[in-house]
């Protein structure tokens, strides 16, 4: 049984070889998920350009449902960019060395995630031309954007993460571009040339790029619970029944952090397979995956908890009966799959045997993310049918267009993963080769010893009798 | 006089720091620790112990960009908003200080990130044409040692190389 994150004995030369062969040609099944992506786009397109041309009324987007599928899944999205750069950020800082192998994919979903979610609010704006009324800018009759609505802070946030998660995956990934820089030939070479700005590894370089690499870490955790709190607060800040939640900010983290980590084990499985990886992608890191996936669910599944109990407590008869719709109303299929998807399935995580298990943690970790979509759902959907005015209450069932344009987004968002991992390398290896080289070095007493003196350390535990 | 640089290619840390411990004690006349540069595939955890104490200024930058996004953010806000003086707030403050802080606190983080990227590109001196004194094999699994020296001290620098058994010396003249 596997039981190191990594194999110590690994020549560096090996991981170079490992990883820029991973770039080089695919195999069949990479081919057919670039199909299935396009396929899936494909019906995205088709539908958009339908809603464009017909006009809105097709998505079924009418007063009182006005958000719909689109901003629910807007949010899915928002929230599946957490856990890359936030959970890569707080195990950079903590210096969580397991983190080497599997953060660089991740750092890549956060960003690719960003970019899918931020088609959303465009794709519902219909006349998508005036999205740009949202950025600070002064229009002609001298008036600017509303800024104390949570609408602007949005775009602020939203903006401040992609680029800052944007620059935090390209300033890790410098290294690793010279390697490929080194082993390219033809307009390969040339890429590298240009995006890995020089970089020759002198100790300068590598002291300035600590430094930046840790600073920008710190700044994207707030950054990053700040912005689903932001994007909370576009519920939460209004006096709709249901959304008037005091712990929606920390519930809409929770609820990030859990589809982020659930999509991570489905990407993990994936590359494992698809680039043969399982030198890197351990079964032993996969586990401290679950195990951090198990723990942020029964964080998700308290603070759901502590909202039904603070609604069933409360004063507000709407917001009441809006929950007693979730549970035994038209929405209770919906919601009860959500509970059991969020709550109840991660248990399955708590299994050693199953957590080895790739296939299972596979169909789980989809079906994790079913949970966390209808999550999203779950929140948008029933307060706009049920509001404080009963004579408006109205389910309706999302129409073909949404749903299409929502499949559709997952085809956009593999595509671009799927192109990632073919241009640039999806295992870090400069960083791999340090959690070797620490690993192989703390097997030595004296600069183990050594080692724990600087950090400030007492004796280190050392396998030496 | 004409500077040289001497470049030599070791397998592992610990013998390009044994080059490097020589180099210190002056076991090579006229050759500061000061003119090394090393070049290697990781940064070592000790490196500090073995070259000194080198500075890099990231962190004031990085307070600089913060503090900046932190004036030009609410400033631009407030500047934003005070053009609505002319209209009737119904009892609103024109500068609402609760909703201007979510936004000033994104300036704060997007202003000291950029910051501290612009300081990491000029730090280590990228975006500039790489130095001839290269070797590939640094990125694969070799620790480069450069030295800058006089002419004088070519030769005896590149015995000391080959005596911590480097795997190639290179020298060039310094540009």
């Amino acid at each position: 049984m596997q039981t190191k994150d990594i194999n110590e004995e690994i020549k560096w030369a090996q991981i170079n070889k490992d990883v820029l062969r991973s770039m080089e040609n695919p195999r069949k099944a990479y081919w057919v998920a670039v199909g299935m992506c396009l396929a899936m786009l494909a019906c995205a397109v088709v539908a958009e350009i339908y809603q464009y041309r017909t006009g809105m009324g097709v998505a079924d987007l009418n007063w009182p449902n006005m958000w719909g599928l689109y901003i629910a899944t807007f949010i899915f999205w928002i929230g599946m960019s957490h856990s890359g750069t936030l959970l890569s950020a707080i195990l950079h800082i903590i210096h969580a060395d397991w983190r080497k192998p599997i953060y660089r994919f991740a750092e890549a979903m956060t960003t690719f995630s960003l970019m899918t979610a931020g088609l959303f609010p465009v794709i519902h704006l219909g006349r998508m031309w005036n999205m740009y009324w949202v950025l600070p800018y002064v229009s002609d009759r001298g008036i600017w954007p509303n800024f104390r609505s949570p609408l602007v802070w949005d775009a602020f946030a939203i903006f401040t993460y992609l680029t800052s998660s944007a620059l935090f995956l390209f300033i890790g990934m410098i290294p690793d571009l010279a390697i490929c820089r080194d082993n390219a030939r033809g307009w390969r070479k040339k890429l590298y040339t240009v995006l890995s700005l020089g970089w020759a590894g002198t100790d300068r370089q590598w002291r300035h790029f600590r430094k930046t690499y840790l600073l920008m870490a710190c700044f994207l955790i707030p950054l990053a619970v700040s912005v689903h709190s932001i994007v909370s607060s576009d519920f939460a800040m209004s006096i709709m029944p249901g959304w008037h939640v005091t712990t929606f900010p920390p519930y809409f983290v929770a609820g990030a952090l859990y589809s982020g980590c659930a999509a991570i084990i489905t990407l993990f499985i994936i590359l494992r397979y698809f680039f043969r990886f399982e030198e890197y992608m351990t079964i032993p890191i996969m586990e401290k995956t679950c195990k951090l996936t198990f723990a942020i669910a029964m964080v998700w599944t308290y603070l759901n908890l502590i909202e039904f109990a603070s609604t069933w407590y409360g004063h507000d008869l709407v917001a009441k009966e809006v929950l007693v719709d979730k549970f035994v109303g038209h929405w209770a299929p919906y919601f009860w799959a959500m509970l059991f998807f969020g709550s109840v399935l991660p248990f399955t995580l708590a299994f050693e045997k199953l957590r080895r298990h790739l296939p299972t943690m596979f169909v789980v970790s989809l079906f994790l993310n079913v949970g966390m979509w209808l999550e999203r759902w779950m929140i948008v959907g029933p307060t706009l049918s049920m509001a404080y005015q009963p004579f408006a209450w109205n389910f309706e069932y999302p129409s073909m267009v949404q749903w299409a344009i929502v499949f559709g987004s997952f085809g956009w968002f593999g595509l671009l993963f799927l192109v990632f991992v073919k241009i640039f390398p999806s295992v870090s290896m400069y960083e791999v080769k340090e959690m070797v080289y620490h690993r192989r070095r703390a097997h030595v007493e004296d600069q183990a010893v050594a080692f724990h003196r600087r950090a400030g350390d007492g004796q280190p535990v050392t396998d030496t009798p | 006089m004409s500077k040289f640089r001497v470049m030599g290619l070791f397998r592992d840390f610990e013998e390009a720091f044994d080059a490097i411990a020589d180099i210190r004690q002056y076991k090579v006349p006229g050759v500061s620790v000061d003119n090394v540069t090393l070049l290697s595939p990781i940064e070592h955890p000790e490196i500090e112990e073995v070259l000194g104490e080198r500075p890099a200024h990231v962190p004031k930058f990085t307070l600089a960009g913060a503090l900046f996004g932190i004036t030009f953010g609410f400033l631009f806000l407030a500047s934003a908003q005070a053009t609505f003086l002319v209209q009737p707030q119904g009892g609103k403050p024109v500068v609402p200080l609760p909703t201007n802080i979510v936004l000033t606190y994104e300036m704060l983080i997007l202003f000291g990130v950029l910051f501290t990227v612009i300081s990491f590109l000029i730090g280590a001196r990228l975006l500039r044409k790489r130095d001839g004194m290269y070797s590939e094999m640094v990125s694969l699994d070799q620790v480069g040692v450069i030295v800058e020296v006089e002419e004088k001290s070519v030769q005896p620098l590149k015995d000391l190389f080959e005596k911590h058994k480097a795997v190639e010396v290179r020298e060039e003249v310094s540009r």
